[in-house]
């Protein structure tokens, strides 16, 4: 075990926990301040969820287009030490004086080796077999993989849950592909390494979950090919991802379109109460392009209440529906078939009378959710969780990035739902505590 | 006038967290053939004021209390529940439809809603060798009273004991002595006379040391689950008991039943108990049995409209029966049987196929009846 660290007389580091957005701005921030920060992402590459995305409402900015130069910021900072495909595994110590245990998975790569040519992935014999979890599940890669084409770092990782050679031990006569990389960075005998480092202040960052549908199994997701998430929604509608952006699902254009909210959202059955802030503007701007890549077809939007409280959110909405996208206030009960078709069963509360609708594309607006390991994480930082399972700040109005635990603060999605506006200045908010926290502790050891 | 305190109603009921949403309205299958709307009569409620007038509102006893609006409620409120307790308010006053007069009146004089006479309610047993509790034994078979009465279900109940028999289950029955469950004449908004009953059948359960039962119908296995109140009774379905013998291989099947058979999900058993899985083991348990599902099943399998007194009640709407969709649903899957564990799913759906015409093309049985074949 290895201590890097900025105390004794240095100026003291940051830890960032999560590389998404907010993590990816909480570092930012703090490097540009002129403090070391160690940036921890668990999975291959920085981005996050908003590197699934294809619009941004309500502007419809590419979503890539304004997060990849923050990627490639955060990876060529001076002050950034990003620690991809690892995991903060222990923590002790206080405000100013953190050591902080981080786990480095073995990639199976040698990352000062690999150009990225992704020659491996084509000679790898799952190629086109392993569903890639950034699209989704809609598009196949291989078992060595980039996630996307702007993962930063850019290089391969070896899925060990799919790789021929790390779950049953062989791997034909010769590793296909070893055989293929020309920079020989393909290294079977990689463990885990771990590494200490020793921070003033840590900023967790680790995002939320997506609500899985098939716990709603009435609305047939898993079940009926035609019933999708918004997710897989944008990476549908992507002009780079898997299917080019064309909007087309089981090989046909669909015709009829249903959009249903606040799946997984605003629901107490499901201990899920809150409301995922992010879905109205989400679907609004994927009917929206439901609309533009679909001529003629017929979309329809199932809502409960239309929450359009950001800035230009009424507009946009405004602007959707006088483009021809119709809104039916009743939120939708269960999905069956009929023939070729897909029956919506609804509500309009509006008319007051139950009906059928048909589709043959149902768009699930999926809601967040705190992530599967919230509590571990929690542990791991002496985190609370509010009672909507949420890392609880120290005041709801007036201290939303503290954690209540001196040095520990809390930045985007794993303190609540929010959109990208919401969880940038939060984020902000987050490195500016952790700033103040950094310079106190800097304070303290020019006076020791 | 039938004038109920509305405020008090909504708040008793919860009704004020309703958001309006309407899924209880989309998911009841009435509410596409009735006036029926769970959302309306909630939302009614809510802005009536003090009082609410449940005059001419007949669509009120158009539920089958199937739960679907409860099951797909996010804000967890129970529009069935609130119904039953309209209900309530009319049987109060003595507004009641005379079928339903006589089906109450039947289930306090005979313990039957069938109006049919107590001391033959063991004569479906005919030759069958069946142990009483009097004689002592591990578990009761609660039989019921369409299984103890109904010329087409007492084969059901007659196939479990050779069922149950074969698989070395000690069970005994209550005979004479048993009484109706009372789960119909609470959901028809007797709940006066529903107390009575739960009253009397768990002084008559103490009595014997029931602490375990199986039912043959899911109405009578729910209402001992979650209407009695903490009788600490183990209560099983049936096909639960069965699931578990044929998982166990306790039960040897001689003879091959080799057919393609659909199973029709009973609400009681299934959106109201989440008893879906043991049925489908049972099925496919049994040798032959090729098992199709229907589109809609499981969570969004189809009400026959048997339940919540409607075995009593045509309905605002006699003329299209649910049963009548589910048994082209059920012939739309290619199935020879449509296999169902209700008797009262059982006798709507064999009224549908007789209704349909369709009785070369689709025969209705219950699992008990198919595994007793292939004995």
């Amino acid at each position: 075990m290895s201590a890097r660290s900025g105390s004794n007389g240095k100026a003291p580091a940051a830890l960032v926990v999560g590389g998404g957005i907010a993590g990816i701005q909480a570092a930012l921030d703090i490097a540009d301040a002129g403090f070391q920060v160690y940036l921890v992402e668990r999975s291959p590459s920085i981005g996050g969820r908003m590197a699934q995305l294809d619009k941004t409402f309500p502007t419809l900015d590419c979503s890539s287009c304004i997060l990849t130069p923050k990627m490639v910021d955060a990876g060529r900072h001076p002050n950034i030490e990003l620690l991809t495909y690892s995991e903060v595994s222990s923590v002790s110590g206080q405000a100013g004086d953190f050591r902080v245990g981080i786990k480095k998975k073995p990639r199976y790569v040698d990352v000062d080796k690999c150009r990225g040519c992704g020659l491996c992935a084509e000679a790898c014999r799952l190629s086109g077999r392993v569903p890639s979890d950034f699209n989704a599940g809609i598009a196949k890669r291989a078992a060595i993989y980039v996630p996307f084409p702007q993962a930063v770092p850019l290089v391969y990782t070896v899925d060990p849950e799919a790789c021929v050679y790390l779950t049953r031990g062989v791997c034909g006569k010769t590793f296909k592909c070893k055989d293929a990389c020309p920079a020989d960075a393909i290294d079977f005998t990689q463990t885990e390494q771990y590494v200490e480092v020793e921070v003033g202040a840590i900023v967790v960052a680790t995002g939320f979950d997506v609500f899985d549908p098939r716990l709603k199994p009435e609305l047939g997701y898993g079940f009926y090919p035609e019933v999708i998430t918004t997710l897989e929604f944008e990476r549908y509608a992507s002009a780079s991802g898997p299917t080019a952006g064309k909007i087309s699902v089981n090989g046909h254009v669909p015709r009829k379109v249903v959009f249903i909210q606040c799946v997984g959202s605003r629901d107490r059955s499901l201990g899920l109460p809150n409301c995922s802030r992010v879905c109205c503007m989400a679907v609004a701007k994927q009917a929206h392009l439901a609309h533009d890549r679909l001529p003629g077809a017929e979309i329809t939007v199932f809502y409960m209440d239309i929450r359009a409280f950001g800035k230009g959110f009424e507009e946009f909405y405004d602007r959707v529906r006088e483009e021809g996208v119709l809104y039916r206030r009743g939120n939708p009960s269960e999905i069956y078939r009929r023939g070729e078709m897909l029956v919506v069963r609804a509500e309009d509360t509006l008319m007051g009378e139950a009906l059928e609708v048909e589709a043959d594309l149902v768009v699930l607006a999926v809601g967040m959710l705190p992530r599967r390991d919230a509590d571990q994480v929690a542990q791991l930082f002496g985190l609370q969780r509010g009672t909507d399972g949420y890392f609880q700040e120290e005041h709801p109005k007036m201290s939303t990035v503290e954690s209540g635990i001196p040095g520990v603060f809390l930045a985007g999605c794993c303190q609540g739902a929010k959109d990208i506006p919401d969880t940038v200045a939060h984020a902000k908010a987050a490195a500016s505590a952790a700033l103040i926290s950094l310079a106190r502790t800097g304070v303290n050891h020019a006076a020791n | 006038m039938l004038q109920i305190d509305s405020r008090q109603f909504a708040q008793e009921h919860d009704l004020y967290a309703c958001i309006q949403c309407g899924k209880c309205t989309g998911g009841c299958p009435l509410a596409l053939k009735t006036r029926l709307n769970p959302r309306m009569i909630i939302y009614r409620l809510l802005v009536a004021g003090n009082g609410f007038n449940l005059e001419g509102r007949d669509e009120l006893w158009d539920c089958t209390t199937c739960s679907t609006c409860y099951s797909r409620c996010p804000k967890q409120v129970n529009p069935m529940e609130a119904i039953i307790a309209l209900r309530s308010a009319i049987v109060e006053k003595g507004r009641v439809h005379p079928n339903v007069k006589t089906a109450l009146e039947s289930t306090f004089r005979h313990g039957n809603p069938l109006t049919m006479p107590r001391e033959d309610r063991a004569k479906w047993v005919g030759d069958l060798p069946v142990k009483l509790m009097s004689d002592g034994a591990e578990m009761l078979y609660f039989v019921g009273c369409s299984p103890s009465y109904d010329p087409r279900v007492q084969q059901v109940a007659r196939a479990i004991v050779r069922l149950f028999q074969q698989g070395g289950v000690d069970f005994g029955i209550l005979a004479e002595e048993e009484s109706c469950c009372g789960s119909e004449v609470r959901r028809l908004g007797e709940a006066g006379l529903f107390e009575m009953i739960a009253e009397e059948n768990q002084e008559l359960f103490k009595g014997y040391g029931i602490a375990r039962m199986f039912t043959t119908s899911p109405h009578c296995f729910n209402a001992f689950k979650h209407d009695y109140p903490g009788n600490g009774l183990q209560v099983q379905h049936y096909t639960q008991v069965l699931a578990d013998l044929v998982e166990r291989r306790q039960i040897e099947f001689g003879r091959k039943f080799e057919k393609t058979v659909t199973y029709h999900d009973p609400c009681y058993l299934g959106k109201h108990n989440g008893v879906f899985d043991e049925p489908r083991v049972a099925l496919r348990g049994i040798p032959g049995v090729k098992l199709v599902e229907m589109d809609r099943s499981r969570q969004k399998s189809l009400c026959c409209e048997g339940g919540g007194g409607r075995m009593w009640l045509e309905g605002t709407n006699p003329g299209t029966r649910l049963a009548q969709w589910r048994v082209q649903e059920a012939l739309d899957t290619g199935a020879e049987i449509l296999a169902t564990a209700c008797p009262f799913c059982l006798l709507t759906l064999e009224e549908a196929v007789k209704h349909l015409n369709v009785e070369d093309r689709l025969r209705v049985m219950d699992i008990a009846e198919i595994a007793a074949q292939a004995l």
